[in-house]
């Protein structure tokens, strides 16, 4: 039931005292004659209600998560009790300098950490997202590129296996978006990328592993190609979790990154977010970074690049989840961080060799933290797709991996189990997956059908997207 | 150092063993040995909780905490009922992934679809999406929806909060949308210079109510021009401000944006807050975002799931009018339970207290000789401007613990109020500038 | 797989029936059966040119978008505004629920007879 067919007329929580000054009201032509409808309820129910959705929801600390390109790794409550210590939460973002010292040193120390394991030479925190920090990387080389007068550079190339958000970020930058295929081997295709390496190309989004799972060996000549036409390499830090500490982005020739702390660097997804999307860059761009950066030793005080790009949002980002992030790395450490990305691919080829018997995977060597099955002779044998099996996961409470993505692979699930797993999970889930599998091949109808244990099961998604109900109507 | 990883040194060589390496650096071997990292990385090494959390109180302990505060600028300090910070700090919601697995993630969607009615119902729009960064990237989302073939050009009121302007600049100089400011007259949009620019090439223009120098506009005149022009009419405003203030719906807007972290986000320096975008139907196409709706599951059950996603990224690609992926879910879950907290009559009273609080303290100021610069009417901010330099009237209130309002330049203060000061205070800060 | 007499076929799966000065567009069966079930058509507007070969218009299902292209070059005179507010017309009753009217035709590009179409489509699927 939802929260306003809960309510009733009269019930409500006593939050404020009365107002202790003459009252002043807006003038009539101002005033609101639209009814207000919110919920009334006792405080009681009202909690209630929230514990009811609570159990319909299903977040990491409920069970295994393998979402390929998510990185759902544990969410370590240290960092949840650092973001919200009040001298963190009551701190206005106005207040004089010299009054968030602290604040500062969070945005500094998290900037130095960050660079350090990236490559990079500086970092904002203020891109809100990972598309958001996409959209400010894309926006650097575009100053960059209007600073030297090269206005002919109206292209970005992208892999076909690229995440969604590299080419609506670059067509929000004002560019056009170059597909450059994958060759068999799931890497681009480096024949086809000279080709198109042109003078009229500004950049290249890349992410290495890729969205396959795999380490693109190639990555020094492709980045170089890229820079002998004249254009920048941009990193999608999506799949860092491979590689952090062990190789860097600065290292492989890209000059501009974002990474999606909600991803790699522990924060909770929330359901959606928020996230944060710092995005960095090697010297020669700095200058056309967003915002505001951190300068100082001692006294910690807020410069602008000179010739920034502006403000991508309000004030300095999402700054309670850099908090938690920067607790993080200070948990791990020199020795944790590529500690934690050994640990990912360990997982992760763990979990490849015992499905690979059964299951088709897409690209058949060492993967990195995440792999790719290909359920499309499943479905052409049995008639059981890669949603199938997602749902049918689901009646073993278990998060199904990504579905469907990349798109170069047809039926596609991308699992990625992270290093925050035990090999008792990672064996349950296996023996999940096996007998799914099973399933299909002797009944697959109990798979079409599945979800059956959940709240609720398969919903009308057409239905949904051709009659939109996007809300409540109060009965008038 | 702690590492979050349970298998011990034992399992993870039996873990190898069993699928065939004989070290983890066989994992790695196809990466270039001259490209990887070899000396480690030179941070510092990994602490143990005690030491993390010793070290996070120290940072926390150098920024000040206000003991009331009277700046406001864009974040504001309102009162957050204690249920609010229970049922977000609840681990299932908190730690769930945006809910493309509909079975599992009802409560999650069944939340936003709640938050989606409340921001629908405070701002009398048709449809809301489920949150985008924060106001300034929902004003620059706002103004690029309005974006048509033959009209790319958008007016924006040079009497927005600044960051707001500078984020749609930065936004216009991706999409390449013409960015005209229309100045300021006597503390609102100027009218006559709206009027000039105008025109068939006009997409939307853009106000806030109340605006940056806390002055009501005249939205239903201006609402009307932008419709005579056939340009979209979009209103930034202040979600607390609407308990009491007529709705963007009834000026006429297309399109209600804003900030809602007065509705129950912690001021923390900054962010995370979220900015809330609400749309007449005839534009819900054009909405960026993540949606949640209503539909039925297979045996008849009412049920929530994430819809018209073939606007998204993920689909569309880069013939999506927006990039964005992760957005403030958890945040709109917060403002959801806040407002539910507050109720209407909750909502309402905090917004008179807000505008009742601000017009003492200005009374106040005025009788101790500082001149009001609203010539308007006013919500819950407005400008002061003095003989005496701001920085030390400010520094006097500091050095009792209280954050004045935000200085504007040597002689302006920017001064809010909101129900979390009361009289006893105002009256002290009164006591303590008459000092000065 | 059905197919209409008197129609002419594109390779990207588009009907074509010619009036003499009008030209109709539309989505063949095959096209409506891969698409799925579809929730949103977005057409252009009457006015706009076309251009042959470039895509007009897009039809959207839950899980993707698929760009219908022009098979002529020409000003659209008139659009099917029913679709807009029922595209499931197009999976119920593809070759009655035509997308967009043409006229002023300049470029046409190879178009495929029937028969032609029926064998391009069991190539495609080998």
């Amino acid at each position: 039931m939802l929260i306003f067919e809960k309510s009733r007329t009269g019930r409500g929580i006593d939050t404020l005292p009365a107002c202790d000054v003459p009252e002043v009201l807006p003038s009539e032509a101002h005033q609101r004659t639209k009814a207000l409808h919110l919920p009334q309820m006792s405080e009681g129910d009202l909690s209630r209600h929230y514990t009811e959705l609570a159990k319909k929801s299903h977040g990491v600390n409920d069970g295994f998560y393998p979402l390929g390109s998510c990185t759902m790794k544990y969410n370590p409550k240290l960092n949840d009790a650092a973001a919200n210590l009040p001298g963190f939460t009551e701190i206005h973002p106005l207040q004089p300098e010299e009054s968030v010292q602290g604040c500062l040193e969070v945005l500094q120390k998290a900037e130095e950490y960050l660079c350090e394991i990236t490559g990079m030479d500086h970092m904002s925190m203020q891109p809100a997202a990972g598309a958001h920090g996409e959209f400010a990387g894309l926006l650097l080389i575009k100053a960059y590129h209007e600073s030297r007068r090269e206005n002919k550079r109206k292209k970005i190339l992208v892999p076909d296996s690229a995440h969604g958000t590299n080419p609506a970020s670059a067509v929000m930058a004002g560019y056009k978006v170059v597909s450059i295929p994958s060759g068999p081997d799931g890497c681009v295709d480096i024949e086809k990328l000279k080709e198109a390496a042109t003078d009229e190309v500004a950049g290249l989004m890349l992410t290495n592993p890729n969205t396959v799972g795999l380490f693109d060996k190639n990555i020094l000549e492709i980045t170089d190609i890229v820079h002998q036409c004249g254009g920048l390499n941009y990193y999608d830090g999506a799949n860092l979790n491979a590689v952090m500490g062990i190789v860097r982005p600065g290292d492989m020739g890209f000059d501009v990154i974002h990474l999606n702390l909600h991803k790699t660097f522990s924060t909770p997804h929330g359901g959606g977010g928020p996230g944060s999307g710092p995005v960095g860059c090697k010297d020669f761009l700095t200058q056309f970074l967003p915002s505001k950066l951190v300068a100082g030793e001692t006294i910690l005080s807020f410069v602008r690049p000179e010739h920034s790009i502006g403000e991508m949002k309000s004030f300095y980002g999402n700054f309670l989840v850099v908090v938690r992030a920067l607790a993080y790395i200070m948990t791990l450490g020199r020795e944790g961080i590529p500690e934690a990305s050994r640990n990912a691919v360990l997982n992760a080829n763990y979990m490849m060799e015992k499905l690979k018997d059964l299951y088709t995977i897409a690209y058949n060597e060492i993967c990195m933290h995440e792999f790719v099955m290909s359920l499309d002779d499943l479905k052409k044998e049995y008639g059981v797709s890669a949603m199938d099996i997602a749902k049918g996961l689901l009646d073993h409470d278990i998060h199904p991996p990504t579905m469907y993505f990349p798109l170069i692979v047809s039926e596609a699930l991308m699992a990625e189990p992270t290093e925050t797993e035990s090999r008792e999970t990672l064996d349950e889930a296996i023996a999940v997956f096996r007998k799914l599998y099973q399933d299909a091949k002797e009944n697959a109808e109990v798979l079409h059908r599945a979800p059956v244990s959940t709240p609720v099961t398969r919903l009308d998604e057409v239905g949904a997207a051709r009659n939109p109900v996007l809300r409540y109507q109060w009965p008038d | 150092m702690g590492s979050y990883i349970p298998n011990t040194e034992q399992e993870r060589r039996e873990m190898l063993n069993d699928i065939g390496y004989r070290s983890m650096e066989d994992l790695f071997v196809h990466i270039p040995s001259d490209m990887k990292v070899k000396e480690g990385l030179a941070i510092p090494e990994g602490l143990s909780e005690l030491e993390v959390n010793r070290k996070m109180q120290q940072m926390a302990g150098k920024n000040k905490i206000y003991g009331s505060i009277f700046r406001g600028a864009g974040a504001y300090r309102h009162f957050i009922p204690s249920i609010v910070k229970s049922v977000v700090s609840k681990e299932n919601l908190m730690t769930a992934y945006t809910p493309y697995q509909a079975e599992i993630s009802q409560g999650i969607l069944q939340s936003i679809f709640e938050y989606q009615t409340m921001i629908c119902e405070l701002t009398g729009m048709d449809v809301s999406n489920a949150s985008v960064y924060d106001g300034a990237a929902a004003a620059a989302e706002a103004i690029a929806m309005c974006r048509e073939r033959k009209r790319k050009k958008a007016l924006i009121s040079a009497v927005v909060m600044p960051s707001v302007l500078e984020t749609v600049q930065t936004y216009c100089f991706g999409n390449e949308m013409e960015l005209v400011v229309i100045p300021e007259k006597d503390g609102v949009t100027d009218m006559e210079a709206l009027k000039e620019q105008l025109d068939e090439g006009t997409a939307c223009i853009y106000i806030q109510h109340p605006n940056y120098c806390g002055n009501l506009e005249d939205p239903e005149q201006i609402g009307n021009l932008a419709h005579k022009a056939g340009a979209k009419f979009v209103m930034g405003v202040n979600p607390i401000s609407l308990g009491i203030l007529k709705t963007p719906r009834e000026y006429g807007a297309d399109v209600a944006v804003g900030d809602g972290q007065p509705l129950g986000l912690p001021l923390g320096f900054g962010g995370p807050y979220l900015g809330f975008m609400a749309c007449v139907e005839g534009m819900t196409r054009k909405l960026p975002g993540r949606i949640v709706g209503e539909t039925k599951d297979a045996d008849g059950k009412t049920g929530y799931v994430l819809t018209l996603q073939a606007r998204e990224q993920h689909i569309r690609r880069e013939k999506s009018s927006s990039n964005i992926c992760s957005n403030q879910a958890l945040c709109a879950l917060t403002i959801g339970v806040y407002l539910a907290a507050m109720g209407k009559e909750g909502i309402a009273n905090a917004a008179v207290q807000c505008a009742s609080k601000a017009h003492y303290l200005a009374g106040e100021l005025e009788k101790i000789g500082f001149k009001l610069e609203n010539q308007r009417e006013y919500f819950h901010e407005f400008i002061t401007s003095s003989e005496q330099p701001a920085v030390k009237i400010l520094e006097a209130l500091e050095v009792q613990n209280i954050l004045g309002g935000y200085p504007l330049d040597e002689k302006r203060i920017l001064w809010c109020c909101t129900e979390m000061n009361s009289k006893a205070e105002i009256d002290e800060v009164i006591h303590h500038i008459k000092e000065v | 797989m059905k197919l209409e007499q008197g129609l002419l076929y594109s390779k990207s799966h588009e009907w074509v029936k010619d009036n003499g000065d009008e030209i109709v567009i539309g989505l063949t069966d095959h096209a409506q059966s891969e698409l799925g079930d579809l929730v949103f058509v977005n057409l252009p507007e009457e006015g706009d040119e076309l251009v042959v070969g470039e895509s007009f218009a897009d039809v959207e299902s839950v899980k993707a978008v698929s760009d219908v292209y022009a098979p002529v070059s020409g000003v659209i005179t008139e659009i099917n505004e029913e679709l807009l507010d029922a595209p499931e017309k197009i999976n119920e009753a593809p070759y009655e629920a035509w997308l967009v009217k043409v006229k002023e035709v300049t470029d046409k590009e190879e178009l495929l007879s029937v028969e032609e179409y029926e064998a391009f489509v069991a190539s495609e699927q080998e």
